[in-house]
């Protein structure tokens, strides 16, 4: 007893429960802990600082010019933004009814001999490397939109400037495409959770008042609303961020066009396609501030579906916060 | 009351473990470097990668206590760190500029280790061989002449059959040594490319789209129809690519092949320059194919450590001598005899403190 009523006052601080163990504990995830945060601060710090020549020279226009030509020392970040922005948005329209359905179905409606096979493969998708995405994007899926999915798009829908140009397979279409495939096991998996995450009683309490299973699927969906943003908002971030596939696949043209068809460039994408030979200073600089520009498009991004989120939460108190 | 002493023990136990771990990881790993071996660091070019491979496995094996390492890490990565002095040697595509040289703390020398070529690859029904004058090519990738059976494109291909469809244009996505040879031969011979996109790793392309490396280039070409784009000679004689002839200055088509590229700079071996910073990009002659260059390797002129670099040097001057010979079966061009005697001069001429190495 005496040894620790010596050492009391130090760890009493650390540990109000006077236990030297909670204390080591408490002192190594707090450590954890700032050691993440540190690392985003010093990410963040990096950034701007490696910038800082690009920043002073282009200032504000850099996010709003559209020119990018290396060879003589124009550098404008808006059209890989738009890519960016544009092509993740595409693979969140495809992508959110899909893994939906995939969730329903699973938690809902399959038998649990399918549903768990089903769910583990849905699930192996997110597995898969994306280099072999965009292996797959260029040699089945671009020669598969070509040949089967633009022509009648172009044939039916050719009125609207989105469906017009070159056909090709290659472009901000296939871009979203490959995009939209490779978020939906995140999204479904995480949707998977919520549903089930939503009491048994909900279920119970609308058969019982005579709803029809759709009608009971509704209101479990309601319930889980806030969930389901969440497991959207993942996928947005790894669509925002992915690059392999979508370099393979986008064409990689530092242009905005209203088709869909026509080759589009993202931030990531831009990055890594010229890093390697960036060397001029200032190439380098503008680089890095488009890397600095994904940076803050991603926190944005997530910021306000955070918030949107937790506006939901609060309201409905359902459940589902997982993400 | 002891479980917690206990536990304290343990954590206090597997730090010191985990320390000594570090530690016996540091010993070990430095006592590589005993007074007979050497090891050197080069970055640089993807280009001669593969060749540089084979050279250093073929020459470790002559040399057991040398090790060289070699990093493809792209031409602007080559050049970046021989000028931050984190590499023994770099190698470039294109040689450096002046303003890249004078950034350097020391006098920089460009060794031409073998010769690239790039080419004219397409996909188009029948795969026909196609003839194309430089001005044909300039204005396909200007985005001038829009459809294949374009009148000018006609007139040098007589028995191809061209469909009346839309030329797509394929291009490096990422920064790339062949983009900037290939941007090289079009300033040279079109005006209007000169003051329009100009010459560069990463140019801004006036149409087509970007596919990322020799691989994204050749497989959007090879899945889509009626579409052109350039990639190195290596890649498409071993990927049995459809390649174009070129018309040279001459005035004579020819196909890229190891020698029209070895003719290349044996035509313009004259016009070389002391340093050896040379595009051979449209030279004269008759048997040359227009698009070639030389790839360089990058070395201080006054070696820091005699030791490693009488090494280096003469790992440079085997390369030049023995090491050609392995260039032709993976499809680069060796270096003209004329070349090769102005490299040994230059290797010649690197030194340790004065003290030359060879």
């Amino acid at each position: 007893m005496a040894h620790t009523e010596k050492h009391s006052d130090w760890r009493r601080v650390l540990s109000p429960t006077g236990n030297t163990g909670d204390a080591v504990f408490r002192l190594l995830m707090l450590g954890a802990g700032l050691f993440v945060v540190s690392i985003v601060i010093a990410m963040v710090i990096a950034l701007a600082s490696d910038s800082m020549l690009s920043i002073r020279q282009f200032g504000f226009p850099f996010l709003t010019s559209r020119q990018w030509n290396p060879i003589k020392g124009e550098f404008g970040a808006l059209p890989f933004i738009y890519g960016t922005i544009v092509s993740s948005l595409i693979a969140l329209l495809i992508s959110v009814p899909f893994s939906l359905g995939i969730a329903v179905f699973l938690v809902e409606q399959a038998p649990h001999y399918i549903s768990r096979p089903v769910g583990f493969l849905v699930d192996l998708l997110a597995a898969i490397p994306s280099v072999v995405y965009g292996v797959w994007g260029i040699f089945v899926l671009a020669p598969f939109l070509r040949v089967y999915v633009e022509p009648p798009l172009a044939k039916w829908f050719g009125w609207l400037p989105l469906f017009q140009g070159p056909i090709t397979g290659i472009g901000l279409l296939t871009g979203g495409i490959i995009l939209a495939i490779m978020v939906t096991p995140i999204i479904s998996a995480v949707v998977r959770d919520v549903l089930t995450a939503v009491p048994e009683s909900q279920r119970e309490a609308a058969l019982a008042l005579g709803a029809t299973k759709w009608e009971m699927i509704r209101v479990v969906l309601v319930n889980g609303a806030p969930g389901i943003a969440g497991a959207v908002i993942l996928g947005l971030g790894r669509a925002l961020g992915e690059t392999m596939a979508v370099t393979m696949v986008i064409g990689n043209r530092p242009e905005i066009s209203a088709s869909l068809f026509e080759p589009s460039y993202t931030i990531a994408s831009a990055i890594a396609n010229e890093f390697t030979e960036a060397t001029q200073d200032l190439y380098l600089s503008a680089l890095v501030e488009l890397g600095l520009i994904l940076f803050l498009v991603t926190f944005i991004v997530n910021g306000i579906a955070r918030t949107l989120v937790w506006n939901v939460t609060r309201k409905t108190g359902g459940v589902g916060r997982a993400a | 009351m002891f479980s917690w002493i206990r536990s304290f023990q343990l954590v206090v136990s597997l730090a010191v473990l985990a320390l000594l771990l570090v530690l016996g990881g540091c010993v070990s790993g430095g006592g590589g470097t005993d007074s007979g071996s050497i090891q050197l660091q080069g970055a640089g070019a993807t280009f001669p990668n593969p060749l540089y491979q084979k050279w250093l496995s073929d020459y470790g094996k002559l040399h057991t206590n040398i090790k060289i390492d070699y990093q493809s890490i792209g031409s602007g990565g080559g050049i970046k760190q021989i000028q931050a002095q984190t590499v023994d040697f770099g190698a470039s595509d294109t040689p450096m500029k002046d303003e890249d040289l004078k950034a350097a703390p020391a006098e920089i020398l460009h060794i031409p280790t073998v010769l690239g070529a790039v080419v004219i690859t397409y996909n188009l029904e029948g795969a026909p061989t196609l003839h194309f004058s430089a001005e044909v090519i300039a204005d396909i990738f200007l985005g001038k002449i829009k459809k294949w059976n374009d009148p000018r494109i006609v007139a040098d291909n007589a028995g191809a059959k061209l469909p009346a469809a839309d030329i797509t244009v394929v291009h490096r996505s990422d920064g790339s040594g062949t983009s900037a040879v290939f941007t090289d031969y079009l300033s040279k011979i079109s005006g209007e490319w000169k003051e329009k996109v100009g010459t560069g790793t990463s140019p801004s392309w006036p149409v087509g789209i970007g596919g990322k490396g020799n691989e994204g280039v050749t497989g959007q070409v090879k899945n889509t129809p009626n579409t052109v784009g350039y990639v190195e000679l290596a890649y498409a004689v071993q990927n049995k690519l459809p390649v174009a002839q070129v018309k040279n200055a001459g005035g004579a088509f020819v196909e890229p092949s190891v020698d029209s590229v070895t003719a290349a700079a044996a035509a313009s071996a004259n016009s070389v320059p002391d340093d050896l910073r040379v595009s051979i990009t449209n030279a004269q002659g008759a048997q040359v194919y227009p698009i070639s260059s030389f790839t360089y390797i990058l070395i201080y002129k006054n070696q820091k450590d005699a030791k490693k670099g009488k090494a280096l040097v003469d790992f440079l001057w085997w390369a030049i001598h023995d090491g050609e010979s392995s260039a032709k079966e993976l499809q680069y061009a060796p270096l003209p005899v004329e070349i090769v005697k102005r490299a040994e001069a230059k290797l010649n001429s690197i030194n340790a403190g004065g003290t030359p190495l060879r």
